[in-house]
């Protein structure tokens, strides 16, 4: 998958699964699964040789998951559409409230001028649309210098400063 | 008022480039249509149905001269030389052109104004009572606490792509001059047993196809606590709020669903994780911002004046403004001047540059160079010693901004309807224009007293229509402009909606049915009884009959 991390474009190894089927076995290889799947089938996932991601949407209670943190190196966050702002809390509420300190990944419809609050919600990869330049979304992550209110990525709101 | 520091001007500055360079990708076809509509709403610029409209946030209605001066400029070198203010205490330009946006931002940015989050799904323009810091019944100035909120609301990466947008309002006075309680989030400053101030929190007001007065889920909050409470209710709302039907996107739709207590419920949940975290309001930020509005250098000779009793008897035009325009302030010897944008023919609400600037010089001659924009759509100088008020009078009166209308029935509110925007069933402007040329009676006006009249041109209410003492709805009717009335809203500490008073009237007849109203009323009411208490008084079928009464007959 090719995403934006650290301030630079890099290709990985995860692969998103959107729909796997209950019945087969899943594929090789680092997988992001959606977090039903993950809820029904726990055991095969933690008993793959290979890296298991779990994908969180909207509708999705992250709550559930807060027990379950330390087998993710990845959580993916779905924006079905830009729009669709849910998932900006959710990153908020894994970082700072469950203290989750893996990658957080922002994948769907991931454009260029949302970079910079889903870096300040503290997502830390950014799964551009693979139709939009990545070189051009990356300076969006510098649109701003100074921010008024505290977040996942700097605590202290800016008053603190003054 | 609030001065920028350097880290303001960097991020207004710094949001010029970025809206520049959003707006130079639009042009370039690297954006399409669905994608830079979130952008450029969340900078207050709307595609309308002639051309694009650009709203300038003022937060809580509070203007400099200088500020006022290059809303002035700006309407007359980008757009056709006025600009109209808005129930949100900001101002509409209606006829700018897409590439000069930029350049307007940037202009705008020099005097330390800007449009950010005008429009969009996230938290607007906070607004505020025209009199802060100023009348008699106020218990504290609720201005500092907004302008707390303008900063921790402002491009806040969380609460950015809301379900829909998002309205708070904050009064610190006895009286409610703010419609606080159609709001999404109301704030209320009040005092606790104690005799300490915090705030009393309302969710879930607002106009629109469905609306709400909204409910009390906090009665006494501490101030500490603002930020953290706020943000609380935010992240309820970001999460749970309904995102498939934009009609029922609002937080009150959500709150209605699953009720206040439960609501509230969620809201003290999430806030027991943050409320004592660095979202807690240093007691030092709320001293530090309070400065900025601390009382100007009041004359302590002001009352002394003896000139203005004598202009009161001598000149009976000028006594009449006084007594409708001028309003009392905290201070002996000081007052409170209306700016009427109400003029018979003026589309209710606009400016023309040349206005602003005379506005802007006698703020800056007569009035510690500050103008307040209301949510009614006029403008306030907040300070003016009395023995200028004469001399103040006589120079609106140049630029036709003495009406003496304050608070009478042609000081209506009125949204731009159809003849600008693109969501409108009908016209309000006409109507405005009818009402205006039906009632040109002066007498008949002041006999009839304070009588709130409140259009939209549509369902959604920007005229505020439910909560006017007579509301106007205008509706289409298979292609003909039909206005729905409602009798007995109003905005104020007792918020209550208009009810409907029955059929739709024809575009013709609007004046017409008012005037039946009012000789309704005009029957019925006991001394000294103002329209409103007559109606909540004797009901609605006094009125409905005197309205409807001839068309049965036919």
């Amino acid at each position: 998958m090719r995403v934006i991390k650290d301030n630079a474009i890099h290709e990985d190894n995860w692969v998103l699964i959107s729909e796997p089927s209950q019945d087969d076995e899943l594929p090789g290889g680092d997988l992001i699964v959606p977090f039903d799947y993950w809820k029904e089938n726990q055991a095969i996932c933690k008993q793959r040789d290979d890296k298991t991601a779990v994908c969180i949407n909207g509708d999705n209670n992250i709550a559930e998951l807060a027990d379950h943190l330390d087998q993710f190196q990845l959580i993916a966050l779905e924006f079905p559409a830009h729009k669709d702002g849910r998932c900006y809390s959710h990153a908020r509420l894994l970082r700072d409230r469950y203290g989750y300190a893996g990658d957080i990944r922002a994948i769907g419809d991931v454009l260029r001028d949302q970079l910079f609050y889903m870096k300040r919600c503290g997502i830390s990869s950014f799964a551009i649309r693979e139709d939009k330049d990545f070189e051009d979304a990356l300076k969006s992550l510098k649109d701003f210098s100074v921010t008024y209110q505290g977040a996942s990525d700097e605590n202290l709101p800016l008053y603190k400063t003054r | 008022m609030y001065i920028y520091d350097e880290y303001d001007k960097t991020i207004v500055n710094e949001r010029v480039d970025q809206f520049r360079d959003q707006t130079r990708r639009f042009l370039a076809g690297e954006l399409s249509e669905d994608e830079y509509r979130p952008l450029r709403l969340m900078n207050g610029l709307y595609l309308q149905r002639y051309a694009p409209m650009l709203r300038v946030a003022i937060p809580y209605g509070l203007l400099s001269s200088n500020q006022l001066r290059m809303l002035g400029y700006i309407a007359n070198k980008y757009d056709k030389n006025y600009g109209h203010f808005s129930t949100r205490q900001n101002i509409q330009y209606n006829w700018p052109r897409l590439e000069t946006v930029p350049d307007i931002l940037a202009d705008l940015a020099t005097v330390e104004m800007h449009a950010i989050q005008t429009s969009g799904n996230c938290i607007r323009n906070v607004t505020s009572d025209q009199f802060a810091g100023i009348s008699v019944d106020e218990i504290e100035d609720p201005r500092p606490y907004c302008e707390i909120i303008r900063q921790w609301s402002t491009f806040h990466p969380e609460f950015s792509y809301l379900p829909r947008k998002f309205k708070i309002a904050v009064s610190g006075a006895e009286n409610d001059r703010a419609a606080v309680q159609v709001h999404d989030i109301g704030i209320y400053i009040v005092k606790n047993e104690q005799g300490e101030t915090g705030f009393k929190i309302l969710v879930g007001g607002g106009l629109g196809r469905l609306p709400h007065i909204g409910v009390v889920i906090k009665k006494f909050l501490e101030k500490r606590y603002l930020l953290s409470y706020l943000e609380s209710i935010l992240r309820v709302y970001n999460m749970f709020g309904r995102r498939d039907n934009i009609h029922k996107a609002r937080i009150k739709i959500l709150v209605k669903a699953i009720g206040a207590d439960k609501f509230a419920e969620m809201v003290e949940e999430e806030w027991s994780h943050v409320k004592e975290t660095s979202l807690l309001l240093d007691e030092k930020e709320i001293t530090r911002v309070k400065k900025y509005f601390a009382q100007p250098e009041y004359d302590p000779q002001a009352n002394n004046d003896e000139t203005f009793q004598k202009n009161l008897s001598e000149n009976k035009a000028y006594s009449l403004w006084v007594k409708q325009n001028v309003k009392n302030h905290k201070i002996p010897g000081y007052r409170a001047v209306y700016i009427s944008l109400k003029a018979p023919g003026n589309p209710p609400g606009d400016a023309t540059n040349e206005q602003m600037q005379l506005v802007a010089d006698l703020a800056e001659k007569y009035s510690f160079d500050e103008i307040r924009v209301t949510h009614d759509q006029n403008l306030v100088l907040g300070h003016v010693k009395q023995e200028d008020l004469y001399s103040v009078w006589e120079e609106l009166k140049s630029e036709e901004l003495a009406t003496p209308n304050i608070g009478l029935m042609t000081d209506m509110i009125c949204c731009p309807g159809l003849d600008f925007c693109a969501l409108a069933n009908a016209g309000s402007i006409p109507i405005a224009n009818q009402i205006n040329k039906y009632f040109d009676d002066m007498d008949y006006l002041h006999d009839i007293g304070e009588l709130q009249i409140k259009m939209s041109g549509c369902m959604n209410a920007c005229g505020h229509h439910h909560v006017g003492h007579i509301g106007i709805l205008g509706v289409d009717k298979k292609g003909n402009e039909f206005y729905q009335l409602t009798l007995g809203g109003t905005a104020a500490m007792d918020a209550t909606l208009g009810d409907r008073l029955g059929p739709a009237i024809p575009k013709s007849d609007v004046a017409d049915s008012i005037k039946k109203i009012l000789d309704a009323y005009v029957e019925h009411r006991e001394d000294g009884e103002q329209f409103l208490d007559t109606y909540r008084r004797i009901g609605m079928d006094t009125f409905k009959k005197s309205v409807y009464a001839e068309q049965k007959g036919k």
